[in-house]
This record gives C-alpha cells, sequence and structure tokens, in this order.
C-alpha cells in the first residue's frame, strides 16, 4: 500500500471527508457505548434528539456553538498563517474580564453605545494578549506554542485573583465570582425562554465576512501567502512583520470576543468555569473545518451538539457524558486522516 | 552477485508505462544496460527520467512492463528487492541523516536490527578502502553537517558501494556541484565502470552528457525518442532530438551601454561573525548592459542578490540606483524603483506553490490600483493578466487556477519572469535564472535577458555555470571572499583567467586590466 498525491483534491472529496471522519468517529464509539452495557441505536437515537430534537434541545445547541464558532475561527485564523495560537482560552478570559468590568455600571451609557463598546474592548483585550507572544515570535523567534499555552495559565490564575479580590461580588454571597453586567450591556436573547443570544448572529456574521476577507481581500491574500511561504511573501514585498502582527490581532480579537459576548450574552457575570475549554476546543473545530471560516460554523455546531447531546443521553443511559469528549477526539482524529485520504490517494502494490 | 554471461545486459527495462491521472510519465520505454556501460539518460524537465528511475529503484509501481536485473525480474514496489538485487541511487536530494557521521550514515541500514554490537572497525576500515580504490575523499568520523554539497554527493556515491552496487543511478547528480567537483564526479564514475559497473545518470545539459556517457538515451514527453552511442552524435542532433525541433543559442548583438542604472560604492556587509559578506564591493552596470559575475559559490554572491533585491541593506558604502541612492530598501522599494528580481531558488523564494498561478503573478503588484480596489482585489483583472502573461511568456500551465507547485521548474521560471519582466524593468537581477533547466528553457530565458537589455534594461547575472555567463554577458566581474573585480570585458579574458580570477589568483589582474586597456 501507497500514497500517492492527487493533482487536484475535488470539491466533493473535501466535503465528504469531514463527514466520513464524523461517522468513523461514531462507528468506533459505538464500541465503547456497547461495552457501557447500552443499545448503541438507542444511545445515539437519544444523543440526537438530546441535542436537536426540540426547540430547547436546538437553542441549547446553538447557544453552546456561539463561543465555539468564535474560537473555532480564532484558530483558524491564526492557523492559516502558520501563527499557532494555543492561546484562545486565555484570550477569551482575558475578554470576558474587559467586558464584566466595563459593563458593570462603570459607565451609564444607552445600551446601543454601551454593548459595542464592551464587545470591542473584550475583542481588544483578547487581541492584545495574543499580541505580546506574537511580537516575540516576530522580532526573537520565540516558539509561540509555549507562550501562548502558558498564557492561558497565567490569565486564568489571575482571573482567580481579581475574583477573589478587587472584582469579588460583594452580594456574591461568598463565592468566587463578579458582580453581574448591568442591564444595558447584556447581549438580547434571539428566542424567548431560551439562553440563545444575540451573539450567535455576531459569530455567524464574522464566519461570513472572514470568508469574504479571506479569499476576496488584499489582506486575506497577504495572509495566505506568508502562511504558504513567508520568504517567498517578504521577497515580494509583503510586510511579513506586520501581517503577523495584525492576524495575531485578529485571532486574538475573536477568542476575545467570544469571552466578551458569553458574559454579556449567558452568564451575566464572570466566574472561573465561565468556559469548559471552548479555546481548546476551538483548536479541534478549526481542524474539523480544514481551517476554513464557513466549515468553523457547521464543526462548532456538530461539536455543540455532541456535548448537549452526551449530556441529554447520560441521563438517560448508563453511559458517562465523557462520551463527548472522546466522540470529540475520535472525530479530530479521523479528520486528520480523512484530510490525508483527500489529498492522497492509496494504491495498493 | 550472480553471474552474468558476458554480452547479457545487466539491466533490462521493457515496455515500462506509468500514468498520473491523465498525464503518462512514461509510454512503453525499452532500454538495455551493460556492465562497465555509462549510459546518460537525456530529457528535458518532465520528459519523465526520474519516473523511469523512481520505477526501476521500486519507489514507483509500473502501470505496466518488467524490470529484469541480471536475468532475474525485479518484484515491482520494493527498494529493498532493488538493493539486493545490487542496484543503488542517488538522489538529486541527498538522502543523508546530517547529524550523524559519514561512517554513521553508510553503515545505516546495512546492520541487522536486533544485534548488540556491530563492527565500526571492519566497516570503517571497508569504507576508506572503497574510497581509496575510487578516488573519493572522505572523513569517516566527520558529521555530514559540517560536509559541502560535493562531500556529501561522496557520501551518497560511497553510500551505495558499500552494499555492493552494480548499478549505480544519478539524478541530475551535477546539478548541485561546481564545474570542479562536476569534472571530479565524472572521473569517479569512469573508474567505476572500469571496475565493471553500470552507470546510468540522468542529466539534461549536453556538456556533461558528451564529457562522459558511452551511450545516450533520450526521453521526450515519456517516450524514448532515441537511443546513441554518444561518440556518433553531435549536440545539435540531441538537443533536436531532445526538445523535438531545433535549439539555437541566443547570439547578443553588440551594443552600446548607456548611462549606470546600478552602482555599488565600497559596499560592506557584515556577516555578524569573520569574514563580511561584501567586503568594499564595487561595481557598475548600465543601460543595454549584460554584467556576468562569476564565483565559486558561496563567496557573497548571495548577499549580493539580496542587497539588490532589498533583502539586506549596506553597513558601509553606497549603494545608487538609476542616480538615486537606496537608504534602507526594502523589496517593496526595490520593486518600486524598477528592479526585477530573479531570485536564485524559485520554490523557496520566488514563489507561493501552495497558491494558484494568478496569485502568484500579482504577488508583486497585488496593491496596484490595477488588481485591487478599496483593499478588494480585482479578481477577474488579476485572472486576465495572468492569462496574458501565460500567453506571452508561453508558461505550460492548464489556466490561471492551477496550483503553482505543479508547474514544472521551466515552467515556473516562466512565471517569475513574466511577473518581473511585463513592467518595463531599469535593471533585471538574474540570480542561478536557468539552475535546473533543460535546453529549451535555458535559451527561452536568456532571449528574455537580452531582449530586456536591448530595451534599455541593465541585467546583472549572478550565476555559478560559467558557459552561461560566456553566452549572455558583454562585461564579467568575478567575486572572491566577498569582493568584486573590476569589470572585463568579455571578448578579452579566457575561461583559464577566470578560473584562477575565482580561485583568489587576483595577482593576475592587472595584466588583463591592462591590456584590455591597451587593446581599447
Amino acid at each position: 500500500m501507497r500514497l500517492e498525491a492527487r493533482p487536484h483534491v475535488p470539491l466533493a472529496l473535501s466535503l465528504l471527508a469531514p463527514a466520513g471522519a464524523v461517522a468513523a468517529a461514531l462507528l468506533l464509539c459505538a464500541l465503547l457505548v456497547a461495552w457501557s452495557g447500552a443499545s448503541v441505536p438507542r444511545a445515539y437515537a437519544l444523543m440526537a434528539e438530546g441535542a436537536l430534537g426540540s426547540r430547547f434541545a436546538l437553542t441549547e445547541t446553538l447557544t453552546r456553538a456561539t463561543p465555539l464558532i468564535l474560537t473555532g475561527l480564532a484558530a483558524a485564523v491564526a492557523f492559516r498563517a502558520k501563527l499557532w495560537n494555543i492561546g484562545a482560552e486565555g484570550q477569551l478570559y482575558m475578554g470576558a474580564l474587559v467586558a464584566v468590568v466595563l459593563g458593570g455600571g462603570l459607565f451609564d451609557l444607552p445600551s446601543w453605545l454601551l454593548l459595542p463598546l464592551v464587545l470591542i474592548a473584550g475583542a481588544a483585550a483578547g487581541g492584545a494578549t495574543l499580541l505580546g507572544p506574537a511580537v516575540l515570535k516576530v522580532r526573537f523567534g520565540v516558539d509561540e506554542v509555549v507562550t501562548t499555552l502558558l498564557l492561558n495559565f497565567i490569565v486564568l490564575l489571575f482571573v482567580s485573583m481579581l475574583l477573589e479580590g478587587a472584582l469579588k461580588d460583594p452580594m456574591g454571597m461568598g463565592w468566587p465570582q463578579s458582580a453581574p453586567v448591568i442591564e444595558a450591556a447584556e447581549l438580547p436573547k434571539l428566542v424567548e425562554r431560551t439562553r440563545l443570544h444575540a451573539g450567535l448572529l455576531l459569530a455567524l456574521g464574522l464566519a461570513a465576512l472572514l470568508w469574504f476577507v479571506d479569499t476576496r481581500t488584499v489582506w486575506g491574500y497577504e495572509n495566505r501567502a506568508v502562511g504558504a511561504n513567508p520568504r517567498a511573501a517578504q521577497f515580494a514585498g509583503m510586510p511579513v512583520t506586520r501581517i503577523m502582527l495584525r492576524t495575531a490581532l485578529v485571532s486574538g480579537g475573536l477568542a476575545g470576543l467570544a469571552g466578551a459576548a458569553e458574559v454579556t450574552g449567558l452568564k451575566g457575570y464572570l466566574t472561573l468555569d465561565l468556559s469548559p475549554g471552548f479555546g481548546y476546543s476551538g483548536i479541534v473545530v478549526a481542524m474539523l473545518a480544514q481551517l476554513h471560516p464557513i466549515g468553523v460554523v457547521g464543526a462548532a455546531v456538530f461539536i455543540a451538539a455532541v456535548f448537549v447531546g452526551a449530556d441529554a443521553m447520560s441521563r438517560a443511559t448508563a453511559v458517562p457524558n465523557y462520551i463527548a469528549d472522546v466522540l470529540v477526539a475520535l472525530s479530530l482524529l479521523c479528520m486528520m486522516v480523512a484530510g490525508l485520504l483527500a489529498r492522497y490517494r492509496l494504491r495498493r502494490g | 552477485m550472480p553471474p552474468t554471461p558476458p554480452g547479457q545486459p545487466v539491466l533490462r527495462l521493457a515496455g515500462i508505462t506509468k500514468r498520473f491521472g491523465p498525464l503518462v510519465a512514461n509510454d512503453a520505454v525499452s532500454l538495455e544496460l551493460h556492465a562497465g556501460e555509462m549510459l546518460a539518460l537525456l530529457g528535458e524537465n518532465g520528459a519523465g527520467k526520474t519516473t523511469l528511475m523512481n520505477i526501476l529503484f521500486g519507489h514507483y509501481v509500473a502501470d505496466e512492463g518488467t524490470v529484469e536485473a541480471f536475468g532475474k525480474p525485479l518484484p515491482p514496489g520494493s527498494p529493498r528487492a532493488a538493493l539486493d538485487a545490487g542496484i543503488g541511487m542517488v538522489h538529486q536530494h541527498f538522502t543523508l541523516a546530517d547529524n550523524l557521521s559519514v561512517l554513521d550514515n553508510v553503515m545505516v541500514g546495512t546492520e541487522p536490527l536486533f544485534r548488540l554490537w556491530s563492527d565500526r572497525g571492519a566497516a570503517k576500515r571497508r569504507l576508506l578502502d572503497l574510497s581509496e580504490r575510487f578516488g573519493l575523499a572522505v572523513r569517516p568520523d566527520a558529521t555530514v553537517a559540517s560536509l559541502s554539497v560535493g562531500e556529501r554527493q561522496r557520501v551518497e556515491i560511497l553510500k551505495a558501494l558499500y552494499r555492493n552496487t552494480r548499478i549505480l543511478i544519478l539524478d541530475e547528480p551535477t546539478a548541485v556541484l561546481t564545474p570542479q567537483e562536476a569534472a571530479g564526479l565524472f572521473e569517479t564514475l569512469r573508474r567505476l565502470t572500469a571496475d565493471g559497473l553500470a552507470v546510468v545518470f540522468i542529466s539534461h545539459k549536453m556538456n556533461e552528457v558528451f564529457a562522459a556517457s558511452d551511450r545516450v538515451a533520450v526521453l521526450r514527453g515519456g517516450r524514448l525518442v532515441a537511443t546513441r552511442r554518444t561518440a556518433a552524435s553531435t549536440p545539435e542532433e540531441l538537443a533536436e532530438l531532445m526538445v523535438g525541433r531545433s535549439v539555437k543559442p541566443p547570439t547578443p548583438a553588440a551594443m552600446e551601454p548607456g548611462e549606470p542604472v546600478l552602482a555599488l560604492t565600497r559596499v560592506t556587509v557584515a556577516s555578524g561573525h569573520g569574514r563580511p559578506l561584501l567586503d568594499a564591493a564595487s561595481l557598475t552596470v548600465r543601460r543595454h548592459q549584460v554584467v556576468g559575475i562569476a564565483g565559486v559559490s558561496g563567496n557573497g554572491q548571495s548577499a549580493l542578490a539580496d542587497l539588490v533585491s532589498g533583502l539586506i541593506h549596506p553597513d558601509d558604502g553606497r549603494l545608487t540606483l538609476c542616480g538615486a541612492e537606496v537608504g534602507r530598501a526594502d523589496p517593496a522599494d526595490m520593486i518600486r524603483r524598477g528592479v526585477a528580481r530573479i531570485p536564485e531558488d524559485r520554490h523557496a523564494t520566488g514563489l507561493v506553490g501552495a497558491m494558484s498561478v494568478w496569485e502568484n503573478l500579482i504577488a508583486e503588484r497585488h496593491r496596484d490600483p490595477a488588481f485591487s480596489r478599496f483593499g478588494v482585489l480585482r479578481r477577474r483583472a488579476a485572472r486576465a493578466h495572468a492569462e496574458t502573461v501565460i500567453r506571452e511568456f508561453d508558461v505550460r500551465c492548464p489556466g490561471p487556477d492551477a496550483r503553482t507547485q505543479l508547474l514544472s521548474g521551466g515552467n515556473m521560471q516562466k512565471l517569475i519572469l513574466g511577473r518581473t519582466l511585463a513592467h518595463g524593468p531599469q535593471l533585471i537581477l538574474a540570480s542561478q535564472p536557468t539552475r535546473g533547466l533543460d535546453v529549451g528553457a535555458v535559451s527561452y530565458v536568456h532571449g528574455r535577458l537580452l531582449e530586456a537589455r536591448a530595451q534599455g534594461a541593465g541585467v546583472l547575472l549572478i550565476s555559478e555555470d560559467l558557459d552561461e555567463i560566456l553566452a549572455v554577458s558583454d562585461c564579467i566581474a568575478v567575486m572572491y571572499h566577498g569582493r568584486i573585480t573590476p569589470l572585463l570585458p568579455h571578448d578579452r579574458v579566457g575561461v583559464g583567467q577566470l578560473g584562477l580570477l575565482m580561485a583568489g589568483h587576483w595577482d593576475i589582474l592587472p595584466d588583463i586590466i591592462g591590456e584590455s586597456a591597451h587593446a581599447s
């Protein structure tokens, strides 16, 4: 058996690859489900119903998908330019932190003014968090995988310190949580009596915008050139350093916005369990989507559905909801293989 | 090794056909090789030479046809079987572990996996014995990373010989060598054939074929179009067979040089450690003039190219373009000043392989109003521009949307020419512009350079190929240790003198300059 590179990857194949990967991951997970003693078809049916089967389930899945779209875009944008941003989790918390401070009654502004201010400031905080590692990378060649990853812990401990101290809600019964944002800084709900908020529209709009920027504009063109061959980009007169820093601002900004939107749209206040690893899951989302901005939306909804569905399933069967983590991890591994098979042809002999 | 009856071929390829999708890389190729013979496999880029040798060595499996070595069929798709049958291959891009010693590299793969000791002493003696017998000087304990390209190639050959190779295949062995190293290589290969080995080398350089081979097989478009005894053929005949039409080398018409476009005045570029990259180098290139820079690789040519490309800046001295002094220029600035730059490495610096042809063609000018407006690319205009360049520069590709990395080397170079020459440059920097190109593409590139010279551009040609320098330059300067000789008129300096200058014997300079000053 040997691999031969395909001269062109047909569109159908690049669409089929993620579908096949998901199917393969579901099959592999079926073994684990069966092992835990549940009926596989019933478990998967419960999962699908729990994620998509009702108005409530659907809005829950989309609510969960909103930050994943944003962190997925953050990873996709950075990875396109070969900037390995592993720090979306920290950037998300920085965005949330700034949002909760600015939206917590510091300014008494009308909502149409305060809300954009809070969201933009949150995004700026996320971007600034990635700017440091990016500058270290372009100036001194410091590996950004290490710096962005370690910054996550620093940010989390910093937030923890503030939640135990300066930002601790006096009305919070001693819990390490901030005071809630004021009503003018809350994102409107999309559907009555659900948790789905306007952050979803923001995420979808940004995905479409990024697709446009990526394929149609000078910025996207330069980003792709720098990502694919920085030496050639520099030789052709592109300001590689500036493009890298620009990419860092956009990537960190998207992750920061994810945090700000979670605070203003969903939670209202900041705690240390604001994000169950959205920053890291964003990497999985981006990889599943093959770094395509529109693909990110699909991948984020899929992963959100797996998590929401697994919760529902574990309530009704003996399968623990950890199966969701296994399923997501397997999907990523299967996607890597599927991506390989899409780019190469398997030949026997 | 199984004995082969005299007169029987040691290697026989019969009806080899290999398709990659719609492309037929090899079309029913049949070829025989005899012991003690040196066969040149000649063909343009994309003619199927490397594919054929990869099938022979088991990297690819042929769709049709068989390979027989020493009278026995070779199982397809197994490099191990090819090695066991006594076939060795030296790839164009070496397959050595840089961090290991020469001896380790030679021994790797010849030792049983599950044995705790290895007889390094014996292996070293055997390596030194081979090295002495065939004139391949190496230091067994040196790490490969510390070796020059020529030395690495010797290690590759020794690695093959160490495994009792009787049939040695070399893929474009001289592509990375200086002329002197190439001459040494062919001397070695002749010793090998005298010892009874059969050697196949892939090439597209005519002078090598005539200098070294006994027989030559010409491939064109995947077909074997001819095999000839080298002595009974002529370069013209082979070039015509290879390209499919007759090729005329361009003949530069004499021209009166105009005002200077590029002037370096005692430019020094520090290297950070030891000798500077450029050491008080002075040089002038005028309109209607091709200045050839000769020199052994690594004497500052790359720094000169980077300087004129805008990638590095002078630490001392002055750089002037069209009369205006250039301070800390960057590549974009150089492009604006009308410098067309053909980089040394078209894959790594010239093009973005993962992007399409049209995207690469606008790379230096994507911010021009012609190709973008309000930050949005004018894709239709860019594609139309690509269509024009593809037509005018005869780029063979499926269309503007084709991925650039799928193009052959010659077509990539045409793409770069199309990108830089389409805008009426003042100065052309051509750094190794024909390295790795076939005869047809070489004469095309030279023709384009001379055409730009006729239109008033100055051309700075940096090349390690002395034949190329002599073929198109009006004046020649030699680089040695970061310094540049004064310009020497082409017709007053001989190859012998250039060789001495390239080796650093600048004491002969007064004689040459005196002669030319005297003559003019």
